[in-house]
């Protein structure tokens, strides 16, 4: 299984935009994507009311993980999202 | 023919047929499903992707905070985890209905215990839910109702989600059972300028299809109005309308005293609205609005930009440093702890006491924006200050980054009945007259049902206006009002005669306040002033300064 730990950069936490963001772009990946604090849970990315629950703060770190065919370009994608939140943040 | 009498807060005459917009989808019953499980199944998901698809067709058609709001709702819609929490519902013997809504129940308990910020989407959730749950038990759809001839929308209260998205084409007016005068509702109808009428009893149980006529200056409501009476209302709007086009320049009685109009705005993107309807400056410039809802925060450079624009169209600026707490928090100033009742703990200036950094950071912001221009240009105020102690060191913070004129709002009321102790230590203030009904009545600002409490007509809360109005006149200092209540042409005059030195509101009520002005003379609205005081409830207290202002009538309010 690939494995990518983040860090919530944007200012709302995995609220709002950033995280209707986020779980739109897992969405569309053809493989399962979850997402969880570092020694929590993990929950199902594609699902908003799962990531909504997270409430993951401002300067929290994820993981996300994905499984199957194309797992580490998926999560190159999604975990770039993060840093792009972080270079809107400078 | 009968009439209802509410509380008129975006003037304006509309007559039409009404729609009721019934608000309330019920619990569906969890009577046992007998029949085919995946059939059921499929007729729940499709009720959820018709929902979705409907949100997200609206999201594209609204704009703004609203848009993000919608395609968040979508989301929700068609969510997966939500489908399969559906799927086991229905296999273990529910019907559609009654599977979404407990489905939906599971994810609201789990954002209930979450943040305020999330305690807040569950609104959200629950009108994906009623949504979805109404087209599976062939209910109405709550919102808007979808009509091709205008008409006047009748509802509980409205979401400010669902006014964004009225076409004003379409309503001609709207009418709330409940709502308040300082609600969004009222706020974004004036905005729109949609006449509106909030917390009007009996509003609910008008039929769908009857005739009325709407005067949002008044508050009446009148059910199969005879012609007279739409065109007496017309006439009146007409005669409001011509004072509002022959009254321009700088606010001031009809002898010359001025008052200066100003604007309440929430960043540079109000500027021109301002300008437009004439304002002499800002009187309220809320900073924390460029921080809410972002996704990263306001850096020092972007600040003073967005100070500097607003800075250089206006001689005058007051900026309020970050107001957050209560319903408007911002995650780099957290309370210390959870707060079991959020209006009453850290919020404004307590806040900033808790993170000196961040006020010494705006301060430093706002005095490098000013630079260069007049030294009386900025003019700088901090929320929610209790006591003489608290605004010393809001003035002390403001000289020690070079800030000549440091002010406080008066929201306290404890703030206002010690005025004369506070007007030696700030250079002006400002009546917040939102919050300082909430805190002197008892009365959570959100709690919609008991708006009749927080009429600012009521005579205790003049009373408390006077008090610090007295307080800086005596003084030798400003005394400005930047609540609501400065954009009732009636209460302007009041408020003017009570020694208020400048009045601040959203700029479409401009205009209007200015025309009000100039019809009366100082004295008449001093006489006005000590009218309304002198009366026991608010309903006496209008009567009487109604009844002191002689030039209300041919203005048409």
């Amino acid at each position: 299984m690939a494995e990518r730990l983040v860090r919530v950069e944007s200012m709302v936490g995995l609220h709002s935009r950033p995280a209707a963001e986020f779980v739109k772009a897992a969405a569309r990946c053809p493989v399962e994507v979850s997402v969880g604090r570092h020694t929590g849970e993990l929950v199902n990315a594609k699902s908003i009311l799962a990531v909504l629950a997270l409430d993951a703060r401002p300067g929290e770190h994820l993981r996300l993980c994905a499984e199957g065919e194309g797992a580490e370009e998926v999560l190159d994608r999604l975990a770039s999202l993060f840093t792009q939140f972080s270079e809107t943040n400078a | 023919m009968r009439e209802l009498l509410g509380t008129g807060v975006s003037s304006g005459v509309g007559v039409g047929p009404v729609r009721v917009v019934s608000d309330t989808v019920p619990e569906p019953p969890a009577e046992p499903f007998v029949g085919d499980p995946l059939a059921e199944t499929e007729r729940a998901l499709a009720a959820l992707e018709a929902v979705g698809r409907e949100l997200e067709s609206r999201a594209q058609t609204a704009g703004g905070e609203a848009r993000d709001m919608l395609a968040a709702q979508a989301l929700m819609a068609r969510d997966p985890d939500l489908a399969g929490e559906i799927r086991i519902g229905i296999s273990a013997g529910l019907t559609a209905a009654r599977a979404v809504y407990e489905s939906f129940g599971f994810y609201r308990e789990l954002l209930s215990g979450a943040s305020d910020y999330m305690s807040a989407r569950v609104s959200d959730l629950d009108d994906v839910r009623d949504r979805a749950v109404a087209r599976l038990m062939s209910l109405a759809v709550p919102g808007a109702p979808e009509s091709d001839e205008p008409y006047v929308l009748i509802t509980r209260d409205l979401a400010p989600a669902d006014l964004a998205l009225l076409d004003p084409r379409r309503v001609v007016a709207f009418v709330t059972e409940e709502g308040g005068p300082i609600g969004h509702t009222a706020i974004l109808a004036r905005a729109m300028g949609i006449p509106a009428i909030v917390s009007c009893p009996g509003a609910l149980e008008l039929k769908d299809g009857e005739r009325v006529l709407v005067d949002g200056a008044s508050g009446r409501l009148t059910v199969d109005p005879e012609d007279g009476q739409i065109s007496r209302a017309r006439a009146a709007e007409r005669a409001r309308a011509e004072a509002v086009g022959s009254a321009t320049g700088p606010g001031r009685t009809k002898d010359g005293h001025p008052v200066p109009l100003l604007a309440n705005i929430g960043g540079p993107k109000d500027v021109d609205r301002a300008l437009a309807s004439g304002a002499e400056g800002v009187g309220l410039f809320r900073s924390e609005y460029l921080f809410l809802d972002r996704e990263v925060p306001l850096t020092e450079e972007q600040q003073i930009a967005a100070y500097r624009e607003v800075l250089e169209a206006f001689p005058r600026v007051v900026v309020r440093v970050l107001d957050a707490g209560a319903d408007k928090p911002l995650p780099f100033l957290p309370p210390a702890a959870v707060e079991p009742n959020p209006a009453l703990g850290e919020r404004g200036l307590r806040l900033l006491r808790r993170h000196p950094h961040v006020l010494r950071g705006q301060l430093r912001a706002l005095a490098k924006a000013a630079e260069g221009l007049p030294a009386d240009r900025l003019r700088v105020m901090a929320p929610m200050v209790t006591d003489a102690e608290e605004a010393r060191l809001f003035t002390a913070a403001c000289r020690e980054a070079g800030l000549m004129q440091a002010g406080i709002m008066i929201e306290v009321p404890a703030a206002a009945i010690r005025a004369r102790d506070i007007a030696e230590e700030v250079d002006f203030f400002s009546l917040g007259t939102n919050d300082l009904a909430q805190y002197v009545f008892a009365v959570d600002r959100q709690v919609t049902s008991l708006t009749r409490l927080q009429d600012p007509w009521r005579p205790a809360l003049l009373d408390l206006m006077a008090f610090a109005a007295e307080a800086a006149v005596g003084a030798g200092k400003g005394c400005g009002v930047c609540g609501e209540a400065a954009a009732d042409p009636v209460m302007a005059c009041v408020l003017a005669g009570l020694g208020v030195t400048s009045l601040s509101m959203s700029a479409p009520s401009l205009p209007l306040v200015r025309a009000a002005l100039a019809a009366h003379t100082l004295d008449e609205c001093r006489a006005a002033a000590a009218a309304a005081r002198a009366a026991r409830t608010e309903s006496q207290a209008r009567q009487a300064a109604r009844a002191a202002l002689p030039a209300l009538e041919t203005l048409g309010l």
